[in-house]
């Protein structure tokens, strides 16, 4: 096992989706095709045992990512690599959903739940060794033995949240994917299930790839943060850089207007504009039309990717150094 | 006008009264669901109130009464559900004990709202200048030409660019914080003392929230409106309320000036739910943590409903109710400020 070696890495995926009329529509109305460009050239690698979170706004295409790297969508253009796992084979990837509600088979009890994977991969044999799998998996999500025999609606929210992150780890995986993992539950519990990640990851050295709009819980879980708008990612950075020194407009953005109980900014209001449609995005830099850097470059050429010390960003106003006359958020 | 409208209030202008008058005031306020395994008491107790032109933030994890709250005020409390107790008075009025039929009338000249998802809140097979004008109409003796143009005036107040072309656009042609704009139009249609914006942000990008949130503060300032705007979200509350009301398994644990409640809670809830919340500022190896979750309505335990989650709860905590006593600045449901937990 080489640790050099990242565990994930992504180059250059694009996913389009065809979101066209029917055919009968398009041929008695004239109608072109038309195709939503989720992601957009999107590269990123993730080094072992590190956590690599991807921020944004909804529709910025972030979950499509991970339904990307998890294999549940396939990618129109660009490559998937994956590290060396474990004893020379490949590396186990499994996924926690936003919602326990949902993600959960409710006429399932718990232990068939996680016992599942353990079955469907032939990780144990016999009965009694499973279920003294499940019995272990729960103690390590901090939930007790006998709840193995009960179903999803006896447990509270972040109970359900703890099952789901058992029968991701039922399969001995060493990349998870979490798309939202809190963002269903209340603060109180939000903590807990952060800190169960946390200590997951430390004693079982597990690599996250995580998904949030929260910036204060990316703040607290990543190693690494890439913002996407728009399908492209915009600015990536190890965590304390972004949040200390934010390059990219569209960060300083989201930095200065995220809700902050210790300093909140309530005199000013802000006329930041909206996101664009991705069915019609803007020429030039996506982000033009809230930017207040834009110029006619900008609304012209799309910007590249380009690093700042250890920060990559893709901004013409950056670039050119006239990003220093924004005043900086936060 | 019913009998109880704003009689204990002094003054026979009925201006005058209405200035005076808080803007609402909910005393001792218990709502039951009576079900077939018995009545559940989903708020016990709670007493709150609102000045004129001041935003009460009402915080709490789902399942704690704040959305319920908010529903009892405005009469919208689905059966099972009823007032079991307790009063509600709007602008000085007495509002618990109208008919649906006077509520009718009361709710949108008196009190407005705004709910968590625009998209269900407005209707999509009218222009949203149609459903403005309507509601106006409804409420004032305006022409529909005065209507129109009030309704004009309304989007460009909510920040509406535009608005003259956007009054003919139908819900689906705006975009989420649009609409969520809409809706407060809608809401200020009226001129109400009182709007209760429940979860107003809650399905918005963070960028849109920030505007939404200082938008509400402008309005409430502009014309004196009283909010009870009811969050899970604290940040939303830092940013916009004066005082806030924290909610605990259907009671208020906790009541102060916003500052005073995040820097110096004093309810042993308020206190790990401060903590909980990860900081933007600095990285920390492990999260504050409260153990266990809120107990389920009908597995309260007796006494206080946080003594099983509670480090500092003692035998008294498990025998008697505390209530709302004053504590550091604020109030405090907790014996910890009355007397002791033995």
């Amino acid at each position: 096992m080489d640790a050099a070696t990242p565990i994930l890495s992504v180059e250059n995926v694009s996913k389009e989706f065809d979101v066209s009329a029917p055919w009968l529509n398009r041929v008695l109305e004239g109608k072109p095709k038309m195709f939503v460009r989720a992601v957009d050239e999107v590269s990123f690698s993730v080094p072992r045992g590190s956590c690599f979170s991807i921020v944004g706004e909804s529709g910025c295409g972030k979950s499509t990512v991970a339904r990307l790297v998890t294999g549940l969508y396939s990618c129109s253009a660009g490559d998937i690599h994956f590290g060396e796992g474990q004893g020379g084979r490949p590396v186990r990837v499994q996924m926690i959903f936003q919602d326990p509600h949902s993600s959960l088979n409710p006429r399932w009890r718990v232990g068939n739940i996680i016992a599942e994977p353990i079955r469907e991969m032939k990780l144990r044999t016999g009965e009694a060794q499973i279920r003294a799998r499940v019995e272990e998996l729960l103690a390590t999500v901090g939930l007790a033995a006998d709840d193995a025999d009960k179903f999803p609606h006896e447990f509270s929210g972040g109970q359900r949240q703890r099952v789901s992150i058992a029968r991701a780890l039922a399969s001995e995986p060493e990349l998870l994917v979490c798309d939202e993992p809190t963002s269903a539950l209340d603060v109180s519990v939000q903590a807990q299930i952060l800190n169960l990640m946390r200590r997951l990851q430390d004693e079982l050295g597990l690599t996250y790839l995580f998904i949030s709009h929260n910036l204060s819980v990316v703040r607290h879980m990543s190693d690494t943060i890439a913002v996407m708008y728009l399908g492209r990612i915009v600015e990536m950075a190890p965590a304390e850089t972004l949040f200390n020194a934010p390059q990219h407009p569209y960060s300083r953005l989201l930095l200065g207007t995220i809700p902050d109980i210790h300093a909140p900014k309530r005199e000013r209001e802000l006329q930041s504009g909206e996101p664009p449609s991705p069915l019609n995005p803007p020429a030039g830099c996506t982000f033009n039309p809230r930017c207040p850097l834009a110029n006619d470059r900008c609304r012209r050429d799309l910007p590249n990717l380009f690093a700042v010390g250890e920060t990559s960003v893709r901004c013409h106003a950056v670039e050119e150094g006239r990003a220093q006359e924004m005043p900086s958020a936060g | 006008m019913t009998p109880a409208a704003a009689s204990q209030r002094t003054g026979t202008d009925t201006m005058a009264a209405r200035s005076a008058a808080p803007a609402l005031e909910v005393s001792n306020l218990t709502v039951e669901f009576r079900t077939r395994r018995g009545t559940l008491t989903a708020i016990d107790d709670v007493s709150m109130r609102i000045a004129p032109g001041e935003i009460l933030g009402v915080v709490g994890e789902s399942g704690a009464g704040k959305s319920i709250t908010g529903l009892a005020v405005l009469g919208l409390l689905e059966v099972p559900g009823r007032i079991a107790a307790g009063e509600i008075h709007v602008n000085g009025r007495r509002i618990d004990t109208l008919t649906e039929e006077q509520l009718t009338k009361v709710r949108g000249r008196e009190m407005g709202a705004i709910f968590q998802d625009p998209l269900t809140a407005l209707n999509p097979i009218f222009s949203i200048g149609a459903q403005l004008i309507e509601t106006i109409r409804l409420h004032t003796d305006l022409s529909k030409e005065e209507a129109r143009q009030r309704a004009i005036k309304l989007l460009r107040e909510v920040g509406i660019p535009a608005p003259e072309e956007r009054l003919d656009q139908y819900p689906h042609q705006f975009s989420g914080g649009m609409r969520q704009r809409v809706v407060i139009a809608l809401a200020l249609a009226a001129e109400p003392a009182l709007i209760i914006a429940d979860e107003p942000t809650t399905a918005l990008d963070v960028s849109i929230q920030a505007q939404i949130t200082a938008l509400l503060r402008r309005l409430c300032d502009d014309h004196q409106t009283g909010i009870m705007l009811v969050t899970h979200d604290m940040g939303v509350i830092a940013e916009t309320a004066d005082r806030v009301a924290v909610m605990y398994s259907g009671r208020v644990v906790e009541t102060g000036r916003v500052e005073d409640v995040i820097h110096d809670a004093q309810h042993p809830y308020t206190k790990g739910l401060m903590a909980a919340i990860p900081s933007l500022h600095e990285r920390v190896d492990k999260l504050a943590q409260i153990d266990g979750s809120m107990p389920r309505l009908n597995a309260r335990p007796p006494g206080c409903a946080f003594n099983a989650r509670c480090p500092a709860a003692g035998p008294r905590c498990h025998r008697d109710k505390p209530v709302l006593v004053p504590a550091g600045r604020g109030e405090a449901a907790c014996f910890l400020h009355d007397g002791g937990t033995e």
